[in-house]
């Protein structure tokens, strides 16, 4: 603080209010800050919330095995033309069966366990198998290497997602005495009183879940666990492979009750993947399948497909209209009461909640025209409508910058006003325009609330090859997914979140692309 | 041109012996070497320059020259302009009023401003006024705020025009009015110095006769710095003069001296009007 | 024979004969035009090309109206005609059952799939087809005759002193009128229809049952009391606004008063990124992630009350889904509308107002608080009147965390439901037109729009005078 004397001001008092003021002054500047942080720190919460579970998504766990195609199974009685084989499901899922029981000759001991043991793929898993065999029937009878996926619960399970499962390296095995068939003792090493403190801690000494022991390609159930001994159940595999190879205790604290798959399931799950049968590839699925009810087997395609079209249908109503609406408001309307009250409503339109305008497409483009229901032509139009205003008031904001001056010389050489606009001004203003049209798009890209209500929400489980088709847009995708109830949609629900971001991180790259390029300074 | 520079500013800060008014006044303000940039841009060249207390300091020059720049050095309002640096000292009853120690919140109560134009608060005349020394806690209770207000309006000569209407806003005076309500609300804090930047340029030639008036009034009690466009008003209200060309202190001096006798060539060329 | 023409594929039809109308008629005019400036030697008023439009013009326009009317109007006229014929039994039907019989008769004939054994089916799509055939024959033949029509009259026209170039170019305005037009033709529909329906839903269920009912429950028992609605709807929008308008404001202050020029450079567009993340996706992230943090810290909050003796039992509902987390994503939501529209605002605050302060030695805090945000002030009511607005109107992110249960409770983490939660329920999945179930969403439509249409008037309003003070 500086001296000065000979003022006034510079009481001791005037001193520590100005202390007070400086205080008050970095309060409030910290409160902005903190406003900042605080939507920034959203923000980034939103996006790493989403990223994470949609990074889970990037890849899926399969079944992946040699399967010779059986004629009989595959094309029974010479029935081998294309829409047999692709209808011939049951034919190919049998042949996956039967492999998996070879695979886990345990399990056809009891109905029970076979029914479990086939619930590690779904019936439909095998229907892009079954298309591609339709496509090329020279593979009947051949062997091939075939991928199906695994059931949602057992992919989770395999991708450390739910349930959770702590796993702990207990070392090779010491001794094993096998009294009864498939129950063993097992009294081990530093490595089991590991696997006690840990599972105490996890399951806060309630003991409710389980412990599988696995080795080489056998997994065993832990019955009881002491420090020193344990006492196992064989779930898959042998003694032997057990007691030859270094150990690894999976700790599942959730009972098994809760949780949707058996230890049993978890057990031919590990299995499958030491012995390199359940391999992790990349999720292609999602962008190359259309919906389903499994979401092993869901993607997005007709979601995307439904959306470009619907997008198509904006584009070429709402882009030149809009345009042409705001050449005239700019250019050609007289100052009047209609043309004020045209003005008013525009503004006005564009703060109107969508689902209104749902409402509008609801009543009177379903009820009055009778148009089709769920179609991309009915959900273009409703989101035209929509982004209007938006497209009215960028493409006007984009004409006001052209200066007058422009005009006045196109007048000047004889030019009619309609040619001065036509041929000056529009080719100059026409980039604003365009990210205005962008800007739009993307609003409509995003939108859900109104598609909803003019049916749009429908499952579609085929590519719509035209506008009037039945058809679901992305975003009402990501809805109906974050509906579903079952744990494994939620990675497949933010990948389609993570698309749907990416078409409109494309779209605003290219408003800045433009804006870049073309902005003018007059 | 080259060859002014501050060596001549410092010719004409020390050539003053035939000053009368030198004998009564002392210097308020001593600024050495300032510079001003903004971002890379320098705007004020090396200024230096003596500002005398109870006397009005006119700094003049064609448009861009850098003498409102140079104004708001002293008060440091180039603070509140992003990017704007200003080098050098200036000492102020001897303290460098430069340096980053100086509170200028704490400056500016000392050093008021009126701007070029007229810019009441969208308050009450009343509140306008008030506004400093509350913001200062200068007053302890409602009857010692209404003296402070009375005094500023009667020193600014507004108290007559405005007494029964102290409540309407600011903005509801004519632009006179209200530039004198600006003054009025400099005055209330109680400043030693008050910075004019082009005070008269939005107002009538009435109303800029009154503002005259009444800065050579005020000449009695405060040191004052005017910056004008006009020349005239230049020679009417000040006891002293700079000359301001392109960023640089041209020449300084007695008003009388500047207009009748520049040393300079350039001076003389602006006042002539061959240039500006 | 009507049967094969029924399912001609109108779209490319009608988009193929417009180009050779357009094509023909520009020809026609220009060839015309070029021969009489051949023969003659005076000079034309318009050059060649402005006649070709002229005749083009006069060949589209009526065509081009036809086929708007033949896509909007034949499914209508053809499902009208038909209905006409059916047999009786069919009349007995309740009508949501006809609409979605013949809903699948059209969807049939549009894809000639049905090879099933209905035989009534079969020889109603028959029919529908037939009729169809018919009006699409009808349809083509109208729009080339007055195609024809059109461009004969105005070949008649071509001569020298035509003024062919101010015919084309006052159509042309007109056309561009008619584009901004559409404007105020979304808004009638939007009313005409919220009304109509509305109307229809009042003559089952009196307005004051509607507006002062206090017991919602459209699915099962037809009770009508909206009051629920609207509070849920005013509850999720209140605690959004407790985010977003102080956050947003103070947002907006630092941008525009203390951030640098680099900082306001990123955090700017960062925020705005915030209004460009489509509302499902805030959807999506409330239901992962902030409803069960809701929840579990009221979870803590009645163990902690009952822990220090405060409570019996759970004082807060703690529902899986809550208020509280669709009012704060929402909150998050709408935080760039108010801090944009503000920094608007703050910036137009002129920048003399903001030197006579700081020339009083006021800090900026000072400035900031005493000065400039009375200046903005109106501006500022506007932005967050708007966004209250856009909470109100907001639907994906309250129908997938703010709950279905339509109640009163000032419980935030109780589920509360809204206007546009219903709105979606009541019209998603089968509906029928004319049950009160389905027309009260209208209803609740007409409200929404309605109160949002007074607050954006208001605000509107507020920043256009803001606007004309300042500029």
């Amino acid at each position: 603080m500086s001296k000065m004397p000979d003022s006034s001001l510079i009481t001791p008092k005037a001193l520590k209010h100005l202390k007070k003021r400086r205080a008050a002054d970095a309060r409030f500047r910290l409160y902005g800050i903190a406003a900042i942080v605080f939507a920034l720190s959203a923000l980034t919460l939103l996006v790493i919330a989403i990223g994470t579970r949609a990074y889970s998504a990037t890849t899926q766990y399969v079944f992946q095995a040699e399967i010779m195609l059986d004629a009989d199974l595959v094309a029974p009685e010479g029935e081998t033309s294309e829409a047999e084989i692709t209808r011939n499901i049951e034919g190919f899922y049998t042949l996956v069966r039967d492999k998996l029981f070879a695979e886990f000759p345990e399990a056809s001991q009891s109905q029970a366990a076979r029914q479990d043991l086939s619930e590690l793929v779904n019936r439909l898993a095998v229907l892009s198998l079954a298309r591609r065999v339709a496509d090329n029937p020279s593979l009947i009878g051949k062997s091939l290497e075939v991928r199906v996926p695994l059931s949602d619960d057992l992919d989770l399970y395999l991708k450390g997602g739910s349930p959770k499962d702590v796993t702990v390296r207990v070392g090779s095995a010491g001794t094993i005495e096998t009294d009864v068939e498939g129950k063993a003792r097992i009294s081990s090493t530093s490595g089991l009183s590991k696997v006690t403190s840990t599972r105490s801690l996890l399951e806060e000494g309630k003991a409710m879940g389980s412990v599988l022991l696995a080795g080489g390609k056998a997994v065993a159930r832990i019955d009881s666990l002491s420090p020193d001994a344990a006492e196992l159940t064989l779930l898959t595999g042998t003694f032997e492979q057990l007691a030859n190879a270094p150990l690894v205790a999976h700790i599942i604290p959730l009972p098994e009750a809760e949780r949707p798959i058996s230890d049993q399931q978890i057990a031919w799950a590990i299995a499958l993947k030491q012995a390199g049968n359940a391999r992790q590839v990349l999720h292609t699925s999602l962008v190359t399948h259309t919906d389903s009810t499994y979401p092993e087997l869901a993607g997005t395609l007709a979601a995307i497909v439904g959306s470009l079209l619907t997008m198509m249908v904006t584009a070429c109503v709402a882009i030149p209209m809009g345009i042409f609406a705001a050449v005239y408001l700019e250019e050609f309307a007289p100052r009047n009461r209609l043309t004020n009250l045209i003005e008013v409503n525009i503004n006005n339109l564009a703060a109107v909640p969508s689902i209104v305008f749902g409402l509008l497409g609801a009543s009177l483009l379903l009820g009055t025209f009778a148009l089709p229901r769920s179609a991309p032509i009915v959900g273009g139009l409703v989101l035209a409508l929509l982004i209007l205003p938006v497209v009215i008031i960028a493409s006007r904001a984009s004409l006001r910058s052209v200066p007058p001056s422009i005009r006045s010389g196109a007048l000047a050489v004889g030019a009619s006003r309609m040619q001065a606009v036509f041929h000056h001004v529009l080719p100059l203003a026409a980039p604003g325009m365009f990210t205005g049209a962008i800007l739009g798009m993307a609003r409509a890209l995003g939108e859900t609330a109104p598609l909803l209500l003019i049916g749009m929400v429908a499952f579609v489980a085929e590519v719509p090859n035209s506008a009037t088709d039945e058809a679901t847009a992305l975003p009402v995708l990501i809805y109906s997914w974050a509906s579903n109830a079952e744990r494994a949609w939620e990675p497949m629900t933010a990948a389609a979140i993570v698309i749907l971001l990416s078409l409109l991180v494309i779209m605003n790259v290219v408003v800045v692309f433009l804006r870049r390029r073309f902005e003018r300074r007059w | 041109m080259d060859t002014v520079g501050p060596a001549k500013a410092d010719l004409a800060l020390t050539g003053e012996g035939a000053d009368k008014t030198q004998a009564l006044t002392y210097p308020r303000i001593d600024c050495r070497n300032v510079s001003v940039y903004y971002d890379d841009k320098q705007a004020v060249f090396d200024v230096s320059l003596a500002i005398h207390d109870r006397a009005v300091t006119a700094l003049i020059g064609p448009s861009g020259c850098g003498k409102s720049t140079f104004l708001r050095c002293l008060n440091r309002m180039n603070d509140t302009i992003e990017g704007a640096k200003v080098t050098g000292d200036i000492f102020m009853e001897g303290e460098n009023i430069n340096s980053p120690d100086v509170d200028p919140v704490l400056l500016r109560s000392r050093v008021g401003m009126v701007f070029q134009k007229p810019n009441p608060f969208p308050k009450s005349i009343y509140d306008n006024i008030a506004y400093g020394p509350r913001i200062h806690g200068m007053v302890d209770s409602r009857e010692d705020l209404d003296a402070v207000v009375e005094k500023s309006l009667r020193r600014a000569g507004l108290w007559e025009e405005v007494k029964d209407r102290l409540s309407q806003p600011g903005t509801s005076l004519s632009g006179g009015q209200q530039q004198r309500l600006c003054i009025a609300r400099a005055i209330a804090v109680r400043p030693e110095v008050i910075l004019m930047d082009e005070p008269c340029s939005a107002l009538d030639p009435i109303a800029t006769a009154r503002i005259e008036e009444l800065i050579d009034e005020l000449r009695k009690r405060y040191c004052i710095v005017i910056v004008t466009h006009s020349m005239q008003q230049a020679a009417r209200v000040s006891q002293r003069t700079a000359f301001f060309h392109l960023g640089n202190l041209v020449e300084m001096g007695d008003t009388d001296q500047i207009f009748t006798n520049p040393r300079e060539r350039r001076t003389e060329d602006y006042i002539t009007g061959r240039f500006g | 024979m009507l049967q094969q023409l029924g399912q001609l594929p109108m779209g490319w039809l009608l988009t193929a004969l417009l180009l050779f109308v357009m094509t023909a008629g520009f020809s026609i005019g220009r060839i015309r035009a070029e021969r009489y400036s051949l023969s003659s030697s005076g000079k034309f008023h318009s050059r060649p090309n402005y006649h070709g439009y002229y005749v083009a013009m006069w060949g589209l326009a009526p065509a081009l109206i036809l086929a708007l009317a033949y896509l909007l109007l034949a499914e209508p006229i053809a499902r009208e005609l038909l209905t006409r014929e059916l047999p009786a039994a069919f009349h007995k039907l309740p009508k949501a059952e006809l609409v979605s019989y013949l809903d699948a008769v059209s969807a049939v004939s549009a894809h000639r799939t049905y090879d099933g054994s209905d035989r009534v089916f079969t020889a109603v799509t028959h029919r529908y087809l037939e009729l169809s055939g018919s009006l699409k024959i009808t349809t083509l033949a109208t729009i080339l005759l007055s195609a024809v029509l059109g461009v004969m009259f105005a070949r008649s026209h071509v001569s020298p002193d035509f003024r062919a170039r101010q015919q084309v170019e006052s159509g042309a305005e007109l056309f561009l009128f008619l584009c901004a037009a559409i404007a105020i033709a979304t808004t009638v529909g939007i009313v005409a229809s919220l009304f109509y329906e509305s109307i229809r839903f009042f003559s089952q269920v009196p307005v004051t049952d509607f507006l002062f009912g206090t017991r919602w429950n459209a699915q099962t028992n037809a009770e009508f009391g909206a009051v629920p609605l609207f509070f849920g709807t005013f509850m999720i929008a209140l605690i959004a606004m407790f985010v977003a308008a102080p956050v947003g404001l103070f947002a907006a202050i630092y941008l525009s008063e203390y951030a640098s020029r680099k900082t306001r450079s990123y955090v700017k567009p960062l925020l705005e990124v915030l209004a460009g993340i489509p509302t499902v996706v805030y959807g999506f992230f409330a239901l992962l992630v902030v409803a069960p943090g809701v929840r579990s810290i009221a979870l803590w909050i009645n163990a902690t009350l009952i822990d220090i003796g405060l409570a019996n039992g759970p004082v807060l509902a703690a529902q899986p889904t809550s208020a509280l987390a669709a009012g704060l994503v929402m909150g998050i939501m709408v935080i760039p509308f108010v801090s944009s529209l503000s920094d608007d605002v703050i910036n137009a605050v002129p920048q003399t107002l903001r030197d006579a302060a700081f020339a009083m030695g006021a800090t900026k805090s000072e400035t900031i608080k005493q000065v400039i945000l009375p200046a903005a002030l109106p501006g500022i009511v506007a932005s967050l009147l708007l966004a209250v607005s856009r909470a109100i109107g907001e639907t994906m992110i309250v129908v997938m965390a703010a709950g279905q249960r339509a109640r009163i409770s000032l419980d935030p983490s109780t589920d509360l439901t809204t206007i546009t939660v219903q709105i979606v329920a009541l019209l998603t999945g089968e509906t029928e037109f004319d049950s009160p179930k389905t027309l009260s969403a209208f209803a609740l439509g007409l409200v929404l729009f309605l109160v949002t249409l007074c607050f954006n008037l208001i605000a509107l309003r507020v920043v256009q005078r803001y606007r004309e003070k300042y500029e």
